[in-house]
Order: structure tokens, then sequence, then C-alpha cells
């Protein structure tokens, strides 16, 4: 078997094996601690960590250091990308670096508006968008060829390439339509938006399955534990392309320990999103409780992971 | 045309300093349309840096002018008569671009009392819209005549993000989404295949980012 990238989440992922992700969010400092810490936490629980690009364009180490250090306690780093603060020089520039440094895997993305973070007055880049960068990171491999149409005489970086996928953003009919874009553009595997409203992200499926795109690319379902009633209502509320159905703020809200609560629909999410034909693996993103994570997967049923052959 | 906006008259007052007279030149182009700069504003805001000025106990006087067009140097040639040595300083309410014609053609200072913001049009009386981002290689065509080059948040050529909801933007539930807009569009024009297509980066070379841009026609140049 000749592999695109050889990344281990490849290698899982082509075998068939349910896959678990997990995320961490860069500190807003230089120490590497943190996510040392978080990876070997994390280390015997997922398959590949995702590790954010300036995540609500807030400025954080940057996802190819916190990468290489996450690779470093032994565990698999999947770097995200924005298109937000790097145009096509610096992108490919930054490709080429991390995988000199033995990063596999990357999830294109827009990236959050700088409007929300800690520096709302910053100049944003978008010189290509998400879709556009997919297919430079999949010409960088597959034709040899930088964006400019230059060829890579030797040592052509050889990513697994990742996009994002929101049901749950409008206009919903599209999405579908958008994700076979992504797909057709070059991606790999897709990471989904986190999932609520199982009844939407069903009909997404099928739609997805009536277009044969599950058998194109493979597709990890973002989940995310809630840790309150409130948590809930903002994301409800306050998080752009989220929806978070009134019944699953009820449950937290009678609760009488919100977080076992917020675990509990959690793996109960997992454990129906795998009878879902065409979902390859989940994403779990627990930021800011990444401890949780590996409670979650041995509750899923899905430890201890496999190993890649 | 271009749309701007008043600074506000602290600020001119500010960028003005210790002035005795000064000539405000008001523009009869876009500004005028979009009720910055016209001869009506020029006459508001001499009047109002006069009593300010008073208040703080001194003098200015203002000599007021409105050209035709600033951006036209056929009109700004006529300004001549009104440049004396007594006259400290040149406000012109033109957009950046008039400004910058008042400063090339006299050895005078010029301080800009607006703030030039977009390509845009009136939607309704007192609101003035973005519509083009004077990219250099127009692309409506494909986008059922909706810009995403200035009207999405991101620039983006495959949209819509996955931060569009109720076709609203997420960076603000006040901005239309560009790409719910132009889906709307396309589809209601039949025309929903075009949005199928990738489209490949932009040649920014076009635009800004490839320096300061020229227009030359040589058939229409005399000589
Ligand atoms: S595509 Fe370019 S030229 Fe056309 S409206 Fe948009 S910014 Fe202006
Ligand atoms: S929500 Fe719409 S307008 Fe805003 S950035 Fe996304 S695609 Fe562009």
């Amino acid at each position: 078997m000749s592999w695109k990238a050889g990344s281990k989440l490849e290698k899982l992922l082509s075998q068939g094996h349910f896959v678990v992700t997990g995320e961490v969010g860069p500190p807003k400092h230089a120490s590497p601690d943190g996510i040392l810490r978080h990876a070997e936490l994390l280390k015997d629980y997922v398959d590949a960590i995702n590790l954010t690009d300036n995540q609500t364009a807030i400025v954080r180490m940057s996802s190819i250091a916190a990468g290489v250090h996450v690779l470093r306690a032994g565990c698999e780093p999947i770097i995200q990308m924005t298109v937000r603060d790097r145009n096509r020089i610096a992108l490919q520039s930054d490709l080429l670096g991390a995988y000199s440094l033995g990063i596999r895997n990357v999830l294109c993305l827009s990236g959050d508006h700088q409007s929300f973070g800690n520096h709302p007055t910053a100049k944003n880049v978008h010189d290509v968008d998400s879709i556009q960068l997919i297919r430079i990171v999949k010409d960088l491999r597959d034709e040899k060829r930088f964006a400019c149409g230059e060829e890579i005489k030797e040592h052509e970086p050889r990513f697994f390439i990742g996009a994002a996928a929101n049901p749950f953003a409008d206009p919903f009919e599209f999405r579908v339509l958008r994700l076979e874009k992504k797909i057709n553009a070059g991606a790999d595997f897709i990471q989904t938006q986190c999932i609520f409203d199982m009844e939407r992200f069903e009909r997404f499926m099928a739609m997805v399955r009536e277009r044969g795109l599950h058998k194109k690319a493979y597709i990890l379902a973002g989940v995310t534990p809630l840790k309150s009633a409130r948590a809930a209502r903002y994301m409800q509320q306050s998080v752009a392309g989220m929806i978070v159905p009134e019944e699953i703020i009820n449950r937290m809200e009678k609760a009488k320990d919100p977080k076992a609560e917020g675990v509990a629909i959690c793996v109960e999410q997992i454990k129906h999103l795998r009878t879902i034909e065409g979902v390859a693996g989940v994403h779990i993103m627990a930021i800011m409780w990444e401890d949780i994570i590996p409670t979650i997967v041995k509750e899923a049923g899905l430890y201890p992971r496999p190993q890649a052959e | 045309m271009i749309v701007a906006e008043a600074k506000p008259l602290e600020e001119i007052a500010d960028l003005l300093g210790e002035v005795r007279k000064i000539l405000v030149v008001g523009c009869g182009g876009c500004v005028t349309v979009c009720l910055a700069g016209g001869e009506k504003e020029v006459g508001i805001i001499a009047a109002a840096l006069r009593m300010m000025y008073k208040k703080n106990g001194k003098e200015l006087e203002t000599l007021e002018v409105t050209l035709t067009r600033q951006c036209d140097p056929e009109y700004v040639e006529m300004l001549e008569k009104y440049i004396t040595d007594d006259v400290d300083c040149i406000l012109s309410l033109a957009c950046g671009v008039g400004v910058q014609f008042l400063a090339e053609r006299y050895n005078k200072w010029v301080v800009p009392a607006l703030n030039t913001k977009f390509a845009g049009g009136t939607i309704e009386h007192g609101v003035w819209e973005e519509r083009c981002g004077l990219c250099g290689e127009c692309i409506l065509h494909k986008t059922g005549g909706i810009c995403p080059i200035i009207r999405c948040s991101k620039s983006i050529l495959n949209g819509p993000c996955g931060g569009s909801q109720n076709g609203r933007c997420e960076v603000n539930k006040d901005i239309p989404c560009a790409w719910q807009l132009i889906y709307d569009r396309l589809k209601a024009l039949n025309k929903l295949e075009l949005l199928l297509e990738i489209q490949p980066p932009k040649d920014w070379s076009k635009a800004r980012d490839g320096g300061p841009r020229k227009v030359v026609r040589e058939d229409v140049r005399i000589e």
C-alpha cells in the first residue's frame, strides 16, 4: 500500500479503524509545559491531536511549534492552518517547515475573523481561501509544484490533508456541495463543527452518502462535552455557525451534576455517531477541559486505541 | 462613487492648529452626493471652525471655494487665484484623491477634512454601503453581481464559510453574508452550477498588491 502521507492518522483510517482525535489550544505564552502535559495525558486515548492556529484570532504559540512539542511527547499532531494571517508565500513556507519538523497532517481553515480576537485592529490577509489552500497542499504533494506552478525538484512535503465542514451553517442545502468542493480540491479527511443537533447532522450525512462523499474522504464527527447549562446557552446564542437544541440545554439545566451530564451526553452522542454510515471517527473538542477526554473515550468504549500497522 | 465622511470637528481643528487664514475647498463630485464635502458642507465646517476658534479667543478667517472636481487638474487650476501668501493652510473636503491633487499642485500645507471610506452607493437617504474593493479584475459575472472580494468579510472566493448563519456574516449580525446573497441570487437565476466550480486563487497583482496602479489609454491621449 502506498500512502499519500503515511501519517498514523491516514493509516488508521485506511485500515478501517474508528478514529478518535482530540484538540489542544496552544498557550498564550512561550512555554511548552502545558502542551507536553496534555499530550502525555491524551497520548493513549486519542490517535492524533489538533493544534489550533491562533483560535478566535487570539495570539498564541504557533500551531506548528505546538505540533512539534506534541510530536516530541510521542503523539501525532494535526496542525491547523488558517488563511487569515498568511499569504500563499508564508503558507507554503510554513508547510515546508512543518514537514521538515515531522508534521504530517494539516487541517486547512478560513480562520475566525480578527474582530473576535485580541488584535481587532490587525489587517487580515485572505490571499487564498480554505478551499484554495487545500488545493495548494495537494499540489505540493501530488503535482510536486508550488502554487505558482513552479516545480519542486526534490523533497516535496507530503501531507494528509484535512478540511472542516459545518453542517450547522447556512445555506444548509449547499453545505454538502461545499464539502464536495473541498474533497474535489484534495481533502483526505474532514472534521466537522461540534454536533449537538443530531437530527440535522443525520440529514447532512444522508446527503453525503447520496453523493458518495463518505467514500472519497474520511469524515470525523465533531463533539464537545458541555460543562454547564450556561456554556451551552452561550454556544447557542453567541457562537456563529452553531446549533444547540433546547432539549440539550434543558438536560444540562436539570442535571444535579452538570459536568457529569455533559460527559454523559457526549458519550451518548459518540455511541450514536458510530452507528451512522459514513462517519469514520470522532473529533473531541474539549478546549480548557482536555483532562476529560480520557474519561469520554473510555466510557464511549473506544479504549484502548488501535496501533497503526 | 467614493464615499467619505467628515472627521470630527475637534480633530480637524487639532490638525489645523495655529492658523489665521485657511482656504476651505469643497468638491462637486462624489462627496457632494454623499453629503460629506460639497458646497453646503464647506459652509457648515467653515462656520463651525470660526466659532470654535473664536470661543478659544482666536481669530480665524475662512475662504470658501467648491471646485467641480478636485481630482481633475483642469478644475484644481481654478484655485490659483485664492492661493495668496497669507493663506496658512488648505482644508480639503474632497476624498483622498482630491486632497493629493491639491497638495501636488500648490505649495501649501493641505489638511484632509474627511475620512475616505469606500467605493459604494446610497442605500437610502443618509445610508451608504460599500460595493467594490477595486480589485482590478472584476469577477461579478461569476457571482451573480454580488462582490465577494469586498462584501465577504474574508474575501472568500469559494464561500460561504462555516460562520454564515441565518443569512448573516459571522463578524456581525448587521452584515449580510455575501455568500448567502450570492447563493440566493444564483439559485433564483438557475445558475447554481457556477458555485460548484473551484475558483482558483485570485491574481492580486491586479489589485493594490501589485503596487500603485495607473491606467493609460493611448487611444484617447492628446499629442
Ligand atoms: S470583483 Fe473586484 S472589481 Fe468587481 S466589484 Fe468586486 S472588487 Fe470591484
Ligand atoms: S459569513 Fe459569509 S460574509 Fe462572513 S466571512 Fe463567512 S462567507 Fe464571508
